[in-house]
């Protein structure tokens, strides 16, 4: 064992899309091969959960974890983490606000399971469900519990600092591990704890190039339907659903230079306690009828709602989760 | 005391006709309910969404939002933005599974006292025969504010069971 500072990342309810950005910093990886001792990282590396939980407390120096808390695992792995760990990072929208996995939460446990174990694409006619205790011929089998609501890491477990993004930019993610590095060199200081790091406090419209007008449309379209994008001028004048408003900047705003709408993948702003909230008083804004009846029609064209405001961050939203998945109806 | 559910309704009112319009109905000597209560905002447009959605997440069963009636508005048309946000709160809170019953927009100008008190005891008895909503409790049940080092409840292990 090497006396370096140790590093650990993990993966609770995710995609692994958070590892392959960190994998992504290129050749400042080496970077933190040569400062840090990696010490589990399921995705890179073979170690064990059993070697981690033979480690003394709080020996790992920084751990990035991301995902959700989906099940009992991810719980119990969050907090064997944090007792194992000084500087703990809620690494990417997973962790942070529940992002994809956390669109389970408009649903009711017993339509996630149906679709997952009873639908047209499934062979299992004995409409088998998993339980958390089997009994085999050989003794008892354990599965972890699926929890009816997904939440954040930070609900679980104490988090010293938060890192958004789905996946967090790769460029940013060098900047942390530089940063880390000069503080380990006595260079520069930790950020105040509780701080959202690799990202800025504006909003994505703030880095956005595109022109913005006095904003008035009378429907909402899909991007995919539109013929012809204007370049220049901000995306939703032209009546797309971008998420910009709301959404924290740091990634560059990749996603509108290219004409994609911003789909909110950095989260809330600074100062943003729903980001859902705040993008309904932005899409308001901009539609141009005061009449009730016009006011649904041009609403109907905006099918989503819901999915449109907390596609990445319901699990962290004011209400968090639907009703039935609350009530498990 | 009786087992009739009494909501809580959170109301948010207009500082130049709602609110007065409630001051009226006070001086006049209308009753209404003591389940709503008022907040006053310079403006319904001043009403982010944010508001309505920590109001339903703290523990509300109704939220009213009463504005001056479309063309009267003190700051000439934020009440439009109000009824357009308020159309769209509606949508989302229903795809949340929050009924659009429960929130309920309202046009009173400061004369309007009574008329404003009728829409009130109206809405009251909607959000009675609703229900009560008990989110706070909800999240409660799931683990939120919870202690840190508690074992996380075992409703999943039963909602598992329950579908075997």
């Amino acid at each position: 064992m090497s006396d370096k500072p140790k590093f650990a990342m993990y993966w609770a309810a995710s995609c692994g899309g958070c590892e392959i950005a960190v994998l992504n910093i290129n050749e400042k990886i080496l970077d933190v091969d040569a400062n840090f001792d990696v010490v589990f990282w399921p995705l890179a590396m073979d170690a064990k959960v059993k070697d981690v939980e033979a480690m003394p407390d709080k020996s790992i120096l920084l751990t990035l974890f991301n995902g959700g808390m989906r099940n009992s695992d991810n719980v119990a792995m969050a907090k064997l983490m944090r007792q194992k760990s000084q500087i703990l990072v809620s690494f990417g929208s997973c962790a942070t606000e529940g992002c994809i996995p956390g669109l389970a939460n408009l649903s009711s446990m017993k339509e996630l399971f149906d679709t997952a174990y009873q639908t047209i694409t499934t062979d299992n006619p004995q409409n088998i469900r998993p339980q958390v205790k089997t009994p085999v011929l050989e003794g008892e089998l354990h599965i972890p519990e699926f929890f009816p609501v997904l939440r954040t890491l930070d609900e679980v477990v104490d988090v010293d600092y938060y890192m958004p993004g789905c996946p967090p930019e790769s460029h940013q993610i060098a900047a942390v591990v530089a940063l880390v590095v000069d503080v380990l060199h006595g260079k520069a200081a930790l950020p105040p704890k509780g701080s959202v790091i690799g990202a800025g406090g504006s909003t994505v419209c703030d880095e956005c190039p595109r022109t913005r007008n006095v904003k008035t449309i009378k429907k909402f379209v899909r991007v995919q339907d539109v013929e012809v994008i204007d370049p220049q001028m901000c995306l939703l004048e032209q009546g797309i659903p971008c998420n910009g408003p709301a959404t924290r900047s740091g990634c560059g705003a990749l996603c509108p230079k290219a004409s994609a709408q911003c789909i909110g993948c950095y989260g809330p702003a600074d100062d943003v306690p729903d980001f859902g909230a705040r993008l309904m008083t932005a899409f308001s804004s901009v539609i141009d009828s005061n009449d009730p009846a016009e006011i649904d029609r041009i609403l109907d064209t905006l099918p989503d709602p819901a999915g449109q405001f907390y596609r990445f961050n319901l699990a962290k939203s004011l209400l968090r989760a639907a009703r039935p998945a609350w009530r498990n109806e | 005391m009786t087992d009739i559910f009494e909501p809580i309704i959170v109301g948010f009112t207009c500082n130049w006709c709602s609110y007065r319009a409630a001051d009226a109905a006070g001086t006049g000597r209308t009753k209404y309910p003591p389940n709503i209560r008022l907040i006053r905002l310079m403006c319904s447009g001043r009403l982010d969404p944010t508001f309505v959605f920590k109001a339903f997440a703290k523990g509300a069963d109704g939220v009213m939002v009463a504005g001056c009636h479309p063309g009267d508005c003190h700051y000439v048309e934020q009440n439009y933005k109000t009824m357009r946000r308020f159309h769209m709160m509606q949508r989302t809170l229903e795809q949340l599974g929050i009924e659009p019953g429960r929130i309920k927009l309202v046009w009173a100008s400061a004369a309007e006292g009574n008329l404003l008190v009728k829409q009130m005891v109206g809405f009251i008895d909607e959000v009675r025969a609703l229900g009560p909503l008990n989110w706070p409790k909800w999240q409660a049940e799931h683990g939120y504010y919870a202690e840190m080092d508690e074992n996380p409840r075992s409703v999943g292990a039963k909602a598992m069971e329950e579908q075997a």
